[in-house]
């Protein structure tokens, strides 16, 4: 799929954002680098900062290829930014301990940059997947980088009304750390507490937002604890303790151990969010309803959208639209 | 000329009110707007009694404020549709999303399929306005949440949707609730107790029950001979300790 789609599903939904921040993700995007990271970086100004992102990178592997990302001039788009992307391998060797070298040494990277080199930012990090995003309507930050020059497999998009936080580039949905892309709607107010949580395992949290929380909550429960991404929404959305008291004597069990085991990662306030990596998706809603979701499936595709038009615009025969449950997590998996 | 046919596919939904306003005004009786698709706020505040016929999926706040036309949508409904209507009618061949006929004053809704959660949050009613909600499949959690008035139906069939849904009449202070079946008190939510559906109660919900039907193309009988469940607020005034030093 080419991201003229995506592009259309959002302007339908322009009313849920305020121009202040748009953007995209495609899995599957360099097939000609599928085996190298694609680290996307803002600079604030090219030739001052660049050198000690190079510098950083090249202590810890090789780049492959590099280049400033193509972008096309609109008219009320502000170039505040200069988006870049290096394909690089991490060298095993130089994290040695780890079961997960290569992700850890480029999960390293991204958090040792973000905090120490300022004017760049690692906004996107994972292999054959590319990130799109600038403060600016879907339809303008689409067509900034002509989305439709590339495929993916898997896309997600969004539309930002900043709330709580300024909008920026880095606060642009989606937010992706290594294979983990994340879009969402709504706002997490225990961001204090998951914030927190999450330091407390190495992540830093440098985007001014709310949102990167759930990328990292995802990193170490699915990646580095290895839980089922069901078990994972349980964690971050958990069924209330009434309702577990009700359940059968096993059932039971399991979700007090997760309730008790991840309290800090459960996620409160109201928020609709869908998760990718590269063999899966998942979305998800709080526990009470607070944001909508709605999917529909047509073929083998899986659409998760805020609203029913938004599919519909991109799959005019789509045929099964509901509503998952709140807490019900939705998953695709990818086939083939 | 009675009838207009407005072509929406494409257009901004103040386009296509501003149409329907212009149409409404030269006294049109009977609008059908085809390739709907997403558009937010059709028909908000709109008066008069005109019939409008919606092809498609609307979006969000469908018929908010209006009073006193007819939106019959084939197709199903965004979030919210009769937000604040005050009256009229919105039939939909389909389902709905969250917060159906939020906080409406008076009219009626009729959902053919399913709703969202939170149908009917903050139904209101002051002397001769008293808005009516009738669902005919399932719904979700916190029906009728913090309810003052109106009346919320819901027909759907226990055996095939069962209430399971959590927070019904949450914080209701005011109108009523009636399902089809019966409810376990579990799923009642703060301030909310159940009776059986008294005599009387029942009259009342005979003929939305005809209209239901007559609506949908089905036969009201066996839904007349069912049973059901009223859900009212516990007291006048349950919620009285929580805000008040007397």
């Amino acid at each position: 799929m080419d991201g003229a789609n995506i592009r259309k599903a959002l302007s339908m939904m322009d009313e849920r954002g305020s121009g202040e921040g748009a953007g995209y993700v495609a899995y599957g995007a360099f097939p000609e680098f599928a085996e190298c990271y694609a680290i996307h970086v803002f600079f604030d100004t090219v030739h001052e900062t660049k050198p000690a992102v190079d510098q950083e990178l090249a202590k810890w592997g090789t780049i492959i290829h590099e280049e400033e990302i193509p972008t096309y001039e609109q008219q009320n788009l502000r170039k505040i930014h200069t988006p870049w992307r290096y394909f690089f391998l991490p060298d095993p060797h130089l994290m040695p301990r780890s079961t997960t070298p290569e992700d850890d040494i480029v999960m390293h990277l991204v958090m040792k940059v973000n905090t120490t080199i300022p004017g760049a930012l690692i906004y996107s990090s994972g292999k054959n997947i590319a990130l799109f995003k600038a403060s600016g309507w879907p339809e303008e930050v689409a067509d900034f980088y002509r989305i439709q020059d590339y495929k993916g497999y898997l896309w997600l998009g969004h539309n930002r009304y900043p709330t709580n936080t300024p909008g920026w580039w880095g606060g642009a949905h989606p937010f992706n750390l290594l294979h983990w892309s994340v879009v969402h709607n709504g706002e997490i107010t225990s961001y204090g507490t998951n914030r927190r949580y999450i330091e407390s395992y190495g992540y830093r949290c440098s985007m001014f937002t709310d949102t990167e929380v759930v990328a990292y909550l995802f990193d170490l429960l699915v990646r580095r604890h290895q839980l089922s991404p069901e078990i994972a929404v349980k964690a971050l959305a958990p069924p209330f303790w009434d309702d577990i008291d009700r359940m059968p004597e096993k059932v039971a069990r399991l979700n007090t151990a997760i309730r008790l085991t991840y309290g800090p990662a459960l996620m409160n306030g109201p928020f609709a969010i869908v998760v990718a990596r590269p063999d899966a998706i998942v979305g998800f809603t709080d526990r009470i309803k607070l944001r909508p979701l709605v999917t529909g499936t047509s073929g083998s595709k899986l659409y998760i959208s805020s609203e029913e038009a938004a599919i519909r615009i991109m799959e005019p025969g789509v045929g099964d639209i509901t509503m998952p449950r709140a807490g019900e997590p939705i998953i695709g998996r990818v086939v083939a | 000329m009675n009838t207009v046919r407005i072509d929406a596919r494409g257009m901004h939904y103040s386009l296509l009110n501003t149409a329907i306003r212009k149409a409404v005004a030269s006294g049109v009786r009977e609008i059908i707007v085809d390739n709907v698709m997403g558009q937010r706020f059709i028909a908000d505040g709109l008066k008069g009694d005109a019939t409008l016929t919606i092809h498609g999926v609307p979006g969000g706040d469908l018929g908010m404020f209006m009073s006193g036309p007819t939106c019959i949508v084939h197709g199903n409904c965004d979030h919210a549709p009769g937000n604040t209507m005050d009256n009229g009618k919105i039939i939909i061949h389909g389902s709905a999303g969250d917060a159906v006929a939020h906080s409406m004053r008076g009219g009626k809704v009729f959902v053919r399929d399913n709703v969202g959660y939170r149908a009917g949050i903050h139904m209101k009613q002051y002397m001769e306005k008293r808005p009516v909600l009738v669902i005919g499949g399932s719904y979700r959690a916190f029906l009728g949440e913090y309810m003052a008035g109106g009346l919320i139906l819901s027909l759907g069939d226990p055996a095939v949707h069962p209430h399971t849904e959590r927070g019904i009449g949450s914080g209701i202070h005011g109108g009523k609730i009636v399902i089809r079946g019966n409810i376990d008190e579990y799923y009642l939510g703060v301030g909310a107790r159940t009776f059986t559906l008294s005599n009387e109660g029942m009259d009342e919900i005979i003929p939305l029950i005809e209209e239901y039907a007559g609506y949908f193309g089905i036969d009201p009988d066996p839904l007349i001979h069912e049973s059901y469940t009223q859900v009212t607020p516990s007291s006048s005034r349950p919620f009285a300790s929580k805000y008040t030093w007397e």
